[in-house]
């Protein structure tokens, strides 16, 4: 195996930091994410003009220390995007793997949903569901977890077709293997590299999709708050107070960028194409 | 004694760092005299096409330079200039692989991809160039050349799309064709025709062919000499009398003694119960286009099939003949259309759901790729055990048997925790008989299971599988293309041609007096046909 190039350690040092500061960040933070301090607003960071090593990173309108702000926004950011594309993942594999299984009509009207789903800007759909029922933190959740279902069926669909073709799942077949054992002990093992590389690549996907609807103002609902939501309310203050919108929109381009190009190395070393058969 | 069409002195082809051993080909020697026939026959890993590609310039490029000279035509390949390399290949030079399909490319007809070399290396016009690609066709006898011109690869069988490369390399009427197992992935009867395409035209151009085959039949029929390699060493190199007949090395004396003979077995095997009754089985392939209008191809048309205890039943025939689809219908991975299958006295046809499941340990199958029946991800000992914990046995019974059945195939007891990767294709071809046999069939089907293995493996495997029939005393499917394997280890032969049985009996009495013209045509096509017991002849000159 060869060795890990530069980018990649760089890009999951990146990650690890990310979720290390979201876990356990609000222990290193001396102010609350609801404090206010009124005397203190819009405070720049600290290695400004007129910052204090009270906030290092300033503080927002209503005077609440950026960090504590940002700890609290990537909890919720990360949390969010994570149920979500596990939900999508899981949901959409199953999809996959039952238009697998049966074939046929099954198949078909599956698949049917899944061009459904395709067709349409997803931006659409979360914005006529969220105008429809209000916004809810359950409904949002699972609205994320609607995100990118269908390119998991698909894929999830033909790796398995291909997969069950295999002299090896006939062989289980023909030993009297129920369904269950075929595709949870045999199949799933043998195809998950490609839907973690799906993972990988949906996760900054559904990181932005969460991020724009909370800029504009249809994601998280405050007292909630997210790095979406914290880029949105510095939109305000852009000219006077920059720090309020660029520290969440560095923390959400660093993350996305490292999990994409982690989910580029992972393609590269899962692809069955590039592994050659020992003889 | 002219000089030598092409000279190998000290040719070795270094393999990279990590590599089991140093060297794919090591101080390799041998010459090809023009209009020459020389086969270079060897076992999986013997570096006999690394040996052909070095000739090519066509090493795969994360090999490290070779060493040594290769004289062509008074220069050195080796040290030959890119430009001056393109010159000679296709030119003096040219090769016919093994996949004719894979080959050729599918998104142009055939008569672009045979103009292309005239392209590149003529000046001829466009109609020339199409009447020399007619007359070449016309040459490698495929039948109406202009009809072929326009033709996609598809469209062509296996052994069509091989004289399509033969006439590509032969165009600009190279003075030395190499030839990297040409006839491995074609049927018998087509074999035997491409050989005899060799033959002459080797004695109209006087080209030199360099043959590689792993098949001493092969060998038997077209060899002025023979060049036996093993582990990048040349072991034996004479004229083909000579080493057929009197071998010199011991590994030459295994090899050949490894090849099945066309000779029946003749002690008879002692019949149990029926085990197998199939009636009548059909299945038609429908392919769908997007328009609805489809294509059938009736694969079986009701076939029956009967098998006892003990006893083994070869299943000959080419590929297309429906011989693997009625393996499947048997053991439904395939659904049939219509008929029975009746295994151990009850109906297999018609059980679902649980009650098939059930049934499905009476019948297994061994199938022919061992590289892709295992499943990658399992250990070996868990994959053996598999079978007996879904039907029951607790697990540390069924890890038991499978320790056993592990030694029973002549595998070492530690193999259970290694994985599928860490085996040869024999041995994993072993540890799938043993998979099978762990659920303690009554019907084994053994689908072109020996095929893809070395001679001397293909050996081992068959008796290994004759010695497990004779303790557990299954009945034996046995499936193959090839009839000097099935001679060796079966008592009954049914031959099927396009989906039907066309003729069947007791095996001595099949191969004495076929009745059927197609099982003629296919016994007279066995290559080298019972060389070992025939007086030699000299080479043909």
């Amino acid at each position: 195996m060869s060795r890990p190039n530069v980018i990649t350690v760089l890009a999951s040092g990146i990650l690890t930091a990310a979720v290390a500061v979201a876990v356990f960040g609000n222990v290193f933070t001396p102010h609350l994410v609801t404090d206010q301090a009124l005397l203190s607003r819009l405070q720049p960071p600290a290695f400004m003009e007129g910052g204090s090593a009270e906030f290092p990173l300033g503080t927002d309108r209503i005077g609440r220390d950026m960090v504590a702000r940002l700890v609290a926004g990537l909890q919720m950011s990360l949390s969010v995007a994570l149920a979500g594309t596990l939900i999508g993942a899981i949901f959409g594999t199953f999809v996959g793997f039952l238009a697998a299984h049966f074939r046929g009509l099954t198949e078909e009207i599956l698949m049917m949903f899944v061009d459904f789903q395709a067709s349409l800007p997803f931006i659409l759909i979360a914005l006529t569901l969220l105008a429809f029922f209000g916004n809810s933190m359950v409904l949002f959740v699972i609205l994320m977890g609607m995100f990118g279902w269908e390119t998991y069926a698909r894929l999830a669909r033909g790796v398995v077709l291909s997969a069950r073709a295999q002299p090896y799942a006939r062989a289980v077949e023909a030993l009297g293997a129920g369904p269950g054992r075929l595709y949870l002990r045999h199949i799933l093992p043998n195809v998950a590299s490609a839907l973690i590389v799906q993972v990988t690549l949906t996760f900054p996907q559904i990181i932005l999709l969460e991020t724009s609807l909370s800029f504009l103002g249809l994601g998280i609902q405050p007292p909630n708050t997210s790095l979406g939501q914290i880029l949105g309310d510095g939109r305000d203050y852009l000219s006077t107070a920059w720090w309020i919108s660029v520290w969440p929109g560095l923390l959400i381009f660093l993350i996305t960028l490292s999990m994409s190009l982690l989910g580029d190395a992972l393609r590269d070393r899962l692809d069955p194409m590039l592994k050659t058969r020992t003889t | 004694m002219t000089e030598p069409l092409i000279d190998i002195r000290h040719l070795s082809v270094p393999l990279p760092r990590g590599a089991d051993r140093a060297f794919a080909v090591e101080d390799l020697s041998l010459t090809l005299n023009r209009g020459e026939i020389l086969c270079v026959v060897g076992e999986t890993g013997s570096g006999k096409s690394l040996t052909a590609l070095s000739l090519m310039g066509l090493l795969p490029t994360n090999l490290p330079r070779p060493q040594g000279e290769i004289l062509f035509e008074g220069r050195d390949l080796l040290g030959l200039s890119r430009r001056d390399r393109l010159q000679l290949s296709g030119r003096r030079l040219a090769m016919v692989f093994q996949e004719p399909i894979a080959a050729l490319n599918p998104i142009y007809r055939v008569g672009a991809q045979v103009s292309e070399v005239f392209r590149l290396h003529t000046d001829l016009k466009r109609d020339e160039i199409r009447d020399k690609v007619i007359d070449l066709f016309r040459e490698v006898r495929l039948p109406d050349p202009e009809a072929i011109l326009r033709a996609y690869p598809h469209q062509l069988s296996g052994g069509q799309c091989q004289r399509v490369m033969i006439a590509t390399a032969l165009a600009l009427d190279p003075a030395l064709l190499i030839a990297d197992e040409p006839t491995t992935a074609l049927d018998v009867t087509t074999q035997a025709q491409i050989l005899k395409l060799m033959l002459d035209l080797r004695s109209k151009h006087g080209t030199g062919i360099l043959f590689i085959t792993h098949d001493f039949g092969v060998v038997a029929e077209i060899a002025d000499r023979v060049a036996v390699m093993r582990h990048g060493k040349l072991v034996e190199i004479g004229t083909r009398d000579a080493v057929l007949n009197d071998p010199q090395a011991d590994y030459t004396r295994q090899l050949i003694a490894a090849v099945p003979r066309l000779a029946p077995k003749t002690t008879a095997a002692v019949l149990g119960a029926p085990v197998l009754s199939a009636e009548g089985l059909t299945k038609t392939y429908k392919t769908r286009t997007m328009l609805g209008t489809g294509r059938e191809v009736q694969a079986l048309k009701g076939v029956d099939v009967t098998l006892r205890r003990g006893e083994t039943l070869g299943l000959v025939g080419e590929s297309g003949s429906g011989k693997s689809t009625l393996a499947q219908c048997v053991i439904r991975l395939v659904e049939p259309d219509g008929g029975e299958v009746v295994i151990d006295n009850g109906a297999f046809t018609g059980l679902t759901g649980s009650a098939l499941r059930h049934a499905r340990r009476k019948v297994q199958i061994v199938f022919q790729d061992p590289y892709t029946a295992l499943d990658p991800r399992h250990a070996v000992g868990d994959a053996i055990a598999e079978g007996p914990i879904i039907h029951g046995l607790p697990r540390e019974q069924a890890k038991a048997r499978a320790l056993e059945l592990i030694e029973a195939v002549g595998l070492e007891r530690s193999a259970a925790r290694r994985f599928p990767h860490e085996f040869s294709g024999g041995q994993r071809q072993r540890i799938c008989i043993a998979r099978a046999l762990a659920v303690r069939p009554d019907l084994l089907i053994a689908d072109e299971s020996v095929s893809a293995l070395d001679v001397s493996v293909q050996a081992q495997i068959l008796e290994l599988l004759a010695r497990m029939q004779k303790d557990l005393q299954f009945g034996l499917l046995f499936i193959t293309h090839d009839l000097r394997v099935a001679s060796r280890i079966c008592d009954r032969i049914a031959v099927m041609q396009r989906g039907e049985i066309v003729e069947q009996g007791p095996a001595a009495d099949l191969f004495a007096h076929p009745r059927n013209a197609y099982t003629r045509e296919l016994l007279s096509a066995v290559p080298g046909r019972d060389w070992q017991d025939r007086p030699s002849q000299g080479p043909q000159p």
